[in-house]
């Protein structure tokens, strides 16, 4: 693993140096700030039952669908569409390296991304100067869903984009799966021709891959060894295809 | 690294895709700080000869060995003894020179302490020191050409394959990297292919051509010409019978023959080629023996070929096998 540090800090570099990820960046803080002003609007007309933090999490669907797509989708289709996938894998570099270095620099964005709407409750914080806004418990859950579940959702936008070597392709494929992964089991679960007593444990199984419900548990501080083990394999299981389509494209170019 | 006198050695190589055979059956074995030039038409199996080479792209059967090492078993030694650089010659788009390569350096296992000074060598070596904090989306192609050969030297490797590093650049740079590849002679073990044929000529040691995946020739430039279009050509206008000439040339000399004989013009000149595997030179007794009522000459030339003849002769006579081959399928 000597060389994943070195894609590591070069992929990040590149990021950083890279414009289109200070727009992204822009983007995604107008978008959650603007939420976040509505949720604080309500707040100041009304009396509400939770945090604002239990509110601010239950959107976090919106930027995983635009901004995973965006930040992943270049990261293999590029390679392989300039061609520098081949000058990458002639050094000895392993497929593995090359695409858990580019994966943990996307997840290091994301996470660096979420970790700046921190700024938000520190603003919150400093004037409206309550404490009983600051709800530790439920903004420690957020955080740490967006920490977990975002394992899973770069893993799935790196498997699209080693599935093309076209990044809008890669962007929709990925957005596609994201949107299946959370909504799409979310209906499947409301379905009623699963409620047959054959496909039981396909019901149970898609009652466990709730990721909406999982948000819920966790800013309800209940962090479930289950949930966990979910988007761990998963995030395996997506790093491991990613390889092997990686590996697979070089066979058959 | 093992001490092996051969730095590359090919055996048997095939690769087929899809039903289709792009590498047939190469063999050929490449000492230490030798240059071979890969010459062949497009589609011919050079770039997937190189792959293959690489351990970029695994062979179907046959076997490689790169300095005694076999690249089907380990990969990962043997690409520590090759620098390589891709057809087209593929490179990030938003980087500055000096980072990619202290980028590459760093992933072909440089320590940080002598990649510093093996950059600032390498980019003298290949004239690139203007341009090192330029981003090389913005370079010209010449540069880009040389970015992608200061990388391929760059972590001074046993071996090193280029896939037409030449094409693109004017004569001035060609003349560059031509010495820079002649540089390396002795010390490094260069594998490069081209369609520039006085290119090769010029820089390498041995050639080896291929078509439809099979070698059609190999040896030195010497060799070639010698082997596959006879030692000496001439080329005569003459007016005359085709057939007595025949006769008269087998007369003067018995490997004398006619190659190639053009259309009479108006005046019933036309134009003869002919090889004979005779060394001397010839052309006295030519104009001696042509010199009868039955013909009319006007001119007689020596001529030289060149690698361009060669490879044209070489890969037309297989093109011709080929065409024999079909009907029997």
């Amino acid at each position: 693993m000597r060389h994943f540090f070195t894609i590591l800090s070069h992929e990040i570099r590149m990021l950083l140096v890279n414009p289109s990820t200070y727009i992204a960046a822009t983007l995604f803080l107008a978008v959650m700030g603007f939420f976040f002003t509505g949720i604080l609007q309500d707040y100041s007309s009304a009396a509400q039952e939770v945090s604002p933090a239990q509110v601010f999490f239950e959107i976090f669907w919106f930027p995983v669908l635009f901004m995973i797509p965006l930040l992943t989708m270049k990261c293999l289709a590029e390679e392989r569409r300039l061609g520098t996938i081949e000058t990458l894998l002639t050094t000895p570099v392993t497929t593995a390296e090359v695409v858990i270095g580019k994966y943990a620099a996307a997840y290091l964005l994301y996470l660096l991304l979420w970790a700046s709407t921190g700024g938000f409750f520190f603003i919150l914080y400093r004037f409206a100067g309550d404490i009983h806004f600051m709800d530790t418990g439920p903004l420690i859950g957020g955080y740490t869903f967006i920490a977990v579940s975002g394992l899973l959702f770069v893993g799935i936008g790196v498997f699209a984009s080693s599935l093309s070597r076209n990044q809008a392709v890669a962007g929709i494929l990925s957005f596609t799966m994201l949107f299946g992964l959370i909504f799409g089991l979310g209906f499947l679960n409301d379905a009623l021709w699963l409620d047959r007593a054959v496909l039981a444990p396909v019901k149970e199984m898609i009652e466990y891959a709730q990721v909406i419900e999982h948000r819920e548990d966790f800013t309800r501080g209940v962090v479930d060894s289950r949930q966990l083990l979910f988007y761990l394999s998963g995030t395996v299981l997506a790093l491991i295809f990613s390889i092997l389509s990686v590996e697979a494209k070089l066979l058959h170019n | 690294m093992p001490e092996t006198p051969l730095a590359i050695e090919v055996t048997d190589l095939v690769k087929s895709y899809a039903g289709m055979v792009a590498v047939n059956g190469i063999s050929f074995t490449l000492k230490r700080g030798e240059i071979l030039g890969f010459l062949g038409p497009n589609g011919a199996g050079k770039s997937t000869t190189m792959r293959i080479l690489t351990g970029y792209l695994p062979a179907t059967s046959g076997q490689v060995r790169i300095c005694g090492v076999p690249v089907a078993s380990q990969p990962d030694t043997v690409k520590r003894f090759i620098g390589y650089m891709p057809e087209n010659n593929p490179l990030p788009e938003d980087m500055r020179v000096s980072e990619y390569l202290y980028f590459r350096g760093r992933l072909k296992e440089i320590s940080r302490s002598k990649l510093g000074p093996r950059i600032d060598e390498v980019l003298e070596l290949c004239d690139l020191k203007r341009v090192r904090h330029k981003i090389i989306g913005k370079l010209s192609k010449g540069f880009r050409q040389r970015v992608g050969i200061a990388e391929a030297i760059l972590a001074e490797p046993p071996v090193i394959i280029m896939d037409e590093p030449t094409i693109g650049l004017d004569p001035h740079q060609i003349l560059i990297v031509r010495d820079l590849i002649a540089s390396l002679r002795g010390r490094m073990t260069v594998i490069i292919s081209s369609h520039i044929l006085p290119e090769i000529e010029m820089t390498c040691d041995r050639v080896l051509i291929i078509n439809q995946g099979h070698i059609v020739a190999q040896g030195t430039p010497d060799e070639l010409r010698r082997d596959i279009l006879g030692h000496s050509i001439y080329q005569l206008e003459l007016a005359g019978d085709p057939e007595s000439l025949a006769t008269a040339l087998t007369k003067l000399e018995p490997t004398l023959k006619i190659s190639e004989s053009g259309e009479p013009d108006d005046e019933g000149f036309r134009t003869f080629t002919l090889t004979t595997a005779h060394d001397g030179d010839l052309g006295e007794e030519l104009l001696r023996a042509l010199k009868t009522p039955d013909f009319r000459l006007r001119a007689l030339s020596r001529s030289h070929p060149t690698l361009e003849n060669v490879f044209l002769a070489a890969t037309r006579r297989s093109w011709d096998v080929k065409a024999e081959e079909l009907p029997k399928n």
